[in-house]
């Protein structure tokens, strides 16, 4: 009897783990859906759960998320990617002259493409050559920069409305479409929306917002997780491009092509952090230098925030992308101000939950933090503009030190391997 | 001659050889965008035609080297204890604001202003570079993301600050942001004819006198690594950081000290203008980048501090060569392409040529000391491969 239930029990405890991580999370979106709403009703901010809020953070979220995503492959890999920046200002100056050139999908190809050709770099200089792999990276961010700057001068600078900074607009339209009935046609969220009722109006807001103005482009986008989730942890290749990253020796003992799967991650990395600077060209509609502007920075503190899964790495990049659409969607500060109060219901729901499983200091910290907060959203009278278009950088520091440290990275991550050299 | 030939590897022979792989490829990058790499490789010489333009050159040759040296010297603290502070970029230009501000508000005896100026601008940067620090300390946060991310905060932060307590109140609201001037006896000393005893004519304003200050902390640097019980203590965690820790140096005050360092002297950068050339700081006028910069020149010179003073000199000289090469229809954003080329051909190189200096001392090892038979050993071609 005892024989049978005990080799099933590590399997139950997995599965009732699995279980109670995804209540967890269940319960946080709640959570964070509700302080959300009574954050809009409290200050009058309806700019906080607006359709075109939501709209626009979709756009500002893809940039860092792919970035992240791509960061995540080759970091799944091994190879500590720091030059996605680099990567990314090569897909973002692609795109935008692909767009202008002939259109949007060329656009997109070509993002791919510079995005590609910065990950090849740094597979070879890391990978091939053995170079240590932030050294590399901080290598390519700058060459990247230098090349974008010159490719710009000779190509847009001759062009009307480009120059050495930037490129004409994109020429050709993105095609969008609305979901009709619910986001057009009788519009019933919009109507929904506009009642600006607490909870279920804000939820019609954010619904909205993400069945309005869709583009292919955001599919693809979007469509790039599951896809790379279902490919890392579901097929033979991905079990062999983790196990390049978790011991790449024992890789190597079983047949695996070690150096191949480091390539391949390195360059599909690199091409994901292209496409996420498509859609900052699409986004602002020509290609301006700098205007990645540490955004492939942030999506790797997306992924360690995320815990090198994609999941999590969404739901950090969600947040930045969040900030940043609020901070460009409101006519003042007070809408950034008004995330104080978020932020405080969030600290503070989390210090009961340490205080509930005794842990006196940090909950104690978390309910002071908040209390602050609250503090600052009473005593501000508004935020100097300077220090509002700071929030995704303040909201990345201030998530990074907060959010729990108990994170697994891939063993072999940023090793360098030698082929043949195991120990 | 295997010490000779150590000394070559490890030294000079890999940026030398660097330096002609990033030329090469440079000359085949420029010939498939369609300029003229010879065209271009000549302008590079181009000083000038008159005495007096060919003086103006290297004068801002000679300037242009400090900042970058200064910042280099700040990236290898770091790098020398796997510590990457790319943060320098913040931490100077938060202390360039700081210490414009200082010099042009604080009124100070004539022989103190100077010196506390550059204290100020040393703190300054090294408390800006604590927070990563403690970041990474107490929490486990990787410098890299909250140093750029810091970066990214001192742009705004600057802004604020002129627009609002630190700005010139004799400025209109329109205007863009300005410190007051600096009082005069904040003023750093120049050079009026530095280049007379090369026979050159003097230039239009004087070589800035912050270069003996800069050489100064170079040779503090470079003894401070070498010759004192800190500077091992740095090195010995950056190279093995577990035996380090198991002989007693603390990981995290190496952390906390290290970054200190770095963000001290990386708050020198911005002076020279700031207390030289400027006499403040403006929004448009201070010069950015050079803390992205002074990672590549840390690179390029290897840790060392004579190394980033050459790395330093060869970037400065590309640099100032961006109009000549304007003039002769090479943009000048060749200059950037080509410094990244250098960064990655040298990195690329150094870690070939250490690859082959342990394989030859391995060769040379199993030659010197046969190993018995059974393990293996290649000693058949140990001679041959010492002797190459």
């Amino acid at each position: 009897m005892s024989a049978r239930t005990a080799p099933s029990a590590p399997a139950a405890t997995h599965a009732a783990a699995l279980r109670s991580r995804r209540n967890r999370l269940l319960l946080l979106v709640g959570v964070g859906f509700v302080a959300l709403s009574v954050t809009r009703v409290v200050s009058g901010e309806g700019v906080l759960t607006a359709s075109g809020t939501i709209n626009a953070m979709v756009w500002l979220t893809l940039p860092v998320a792919l970035a992240g995503l791509g960061g995540l492959v080759c970091e799944r890999a091994g190879v500590v990617n720091i030059g996605l920046e680099g990567m990314m200002m090569l897909g973002v100056w692609g795109a935008g002259f692909a767009g202008w050139r002939w259109g949007p999908v060329a656009a997109l190809i070509a993002a791919l493409i510079g995005g590609a050709l910065g990950g090849l770099l740094h597979a070879l200089a890391t990978v091939t050559f053995g170079v240590d792999h932030i050294v590399s990276g901080v290598a390519i961010n700058l060459l990247a920069a230098g090349a974008v700057r010159f490719l710009s001068e000779i190509t847009f600078l001759p062009a009307t409305g480009g120059g050495p900074t930037q490129s004409p607009p994109l020429s050709g339209s993105i095609p969008t479409f609305d979901i009709p009935v619910l986001a057009s046609g009788p519009d019933l969220l919009g109507k929904v929306e506009s009642t600006g009722l607490p909870v279920v109006g804000d939820l019609a807001g954010i619904l909205r917002g993400l069945l309005v103005g869709i583009t292919p482009f955001e599919l693809l986008g979007v469509a790039m997780f599951p896809l790379t989730a279902y490919l890392l942890w579901r097929t033979a290749l991905g079990l062999r491009l983790r196990s390049a990253g978790e011991n790449p020796w024992a890789a190597e003992s079983l047949g695996v092509d070690v150096v191949r799967m480091k390539y391949l991650a390195v360059v599909w990395g690199g091409a994901l952090a292209g496409l996420g600077g498509l859609f900052l060209v699409m986004f602002t509609g020509s290609y301006r230098e700098g205007m990645t502007n540490g955004r492939g920075y942030i999506g790797l503190a997306a992924m360690i925030f995320g815990n090198w899964r994609p999941g999590g790495l969404a739901a950090g990049a969600s947040l930045f992308g969040y900030a940043d659409a609020v901070r460009l969607r409101s006519q003042n500060s007070l809408a950034v101000l008004a995330l104080f109060i978020f932020a405080a219901i969030i600290v503070i729901v989390l210090g009961i939950l340490w205080l509930r499983r005794g842990r006196r200091l940090p909950g104690a910290i978390f309910i002071g933090i908040g209390v602050a907060f609250l503090l600052g959203y009473i005593g501000l009278d508004s935020l100097p503009n300077e220090v509002t278009t700071l929030t995704p950088y303040i909201v990345t520091l201030v998530v990074l030190t907060v959010s729990s440290q108990n994170l697994r990275m891939p063993k072999a991550d940023g090793l360098v391997y030698r082929k043949g050299e195991g120990h | 001659m295997t010490r000779f030939r150590r000394v070559a590897v490890t030294g000079f022979l890999p940026a030398v050889l660097a330096l002609l792989v990033a030329v090469v490829l440079l000359g085949i990058v420029l010939r498939i965008l369609g300029a003229d790499p010879l065209t271009s490789l000549v302008a590079l010489f181009d000083f000038g035609e008159t005495p007096r333009a060919q003086a103006n050159q290297m004068r801002s040759w000679v300037n242009g080297s400090v900042p970058l040296f200064l910042s280099g010297l700040a990236v290898s603290i770091g790098f020398r204890m796997g510590l990457f502070n790319i943060g320098v970029e913040g931490q100077y230009r938060i202390a360039g604001l700081v210490a414009a501000w200082f010099a042009a508000t604080v009124a100070l005896p004539a022989f103190l202003a100077i010196p506390v100026t550059i204290v100020v601008g040393m703190a300054t940067g090294a408390l800006y570079a604590l927070i990563p620090a403690v970041l990474k300390v107490s929490r486990g946060v990787n410098e890299v993301i909250t140093t750029i991310m810091l970066n990214s905060i001192v742009g705004g932060l600057i802004a604020y600050l002129l627009r609002g307590p630190f700005r010139d109140p004799a400025l209109g609201d329109s205007a863009s942001g300005r410190t007051a001037g600096v009082r005069e006896e904040a003023w750093f000393p120049g050079f009026d004819n530095p280049f007379g005893w090369l026979g050159m004519d003097t230039p239009s304003r004087p070589l800035g006198g912050f270069l003996i200050v800069a050489v100064l902390v170079g040779v503090i640097v470079a003894v401070g690594l070498s010759r004192t019980r800190f500077g091992f203590n740095l090195r010995a965690s950056g190279s093995n950081p577990e035996a380090a820790a198991t002989s007693g140096v603390g990981a995290s005050r190496m952390i906390v000290q290290a970054m200190l360092i770095s963000g001290a002297i990386a708050g020198l950068v911005g002076l020279p203008q700031v207390l030289g050339d400027d006499h403040g700081y403006g929004a448009e006028s201070f010069a950015l980048g050079f803390g992205f910069s002074g990672i590549a020149v840390a690179l390029l010179g290897r840790n060392h501090p004579l190394g980033i003073g050459l790395a330093a000199i060869l970037f400065a000289f590309l640099n100032r060569s961006g109009p000549s090469l304007q003039n002769v229809n090479v943009p000048p954003s060749v200059v950037l392409i080509a410094q990244g080329v250098i960064v990655l051909s040298v990195v690329i190189v150094n870690e070939v040529l250490r690859r082959r200096l342990l394989r030859m001392e391995d060769r040379k090892a199993a030659a010197d000391h046969p190993a018995p038979p059974q393990q293996g050993a290649p000693s058949g071609t140990a001679p041959a491969g010492a002797s190459a």
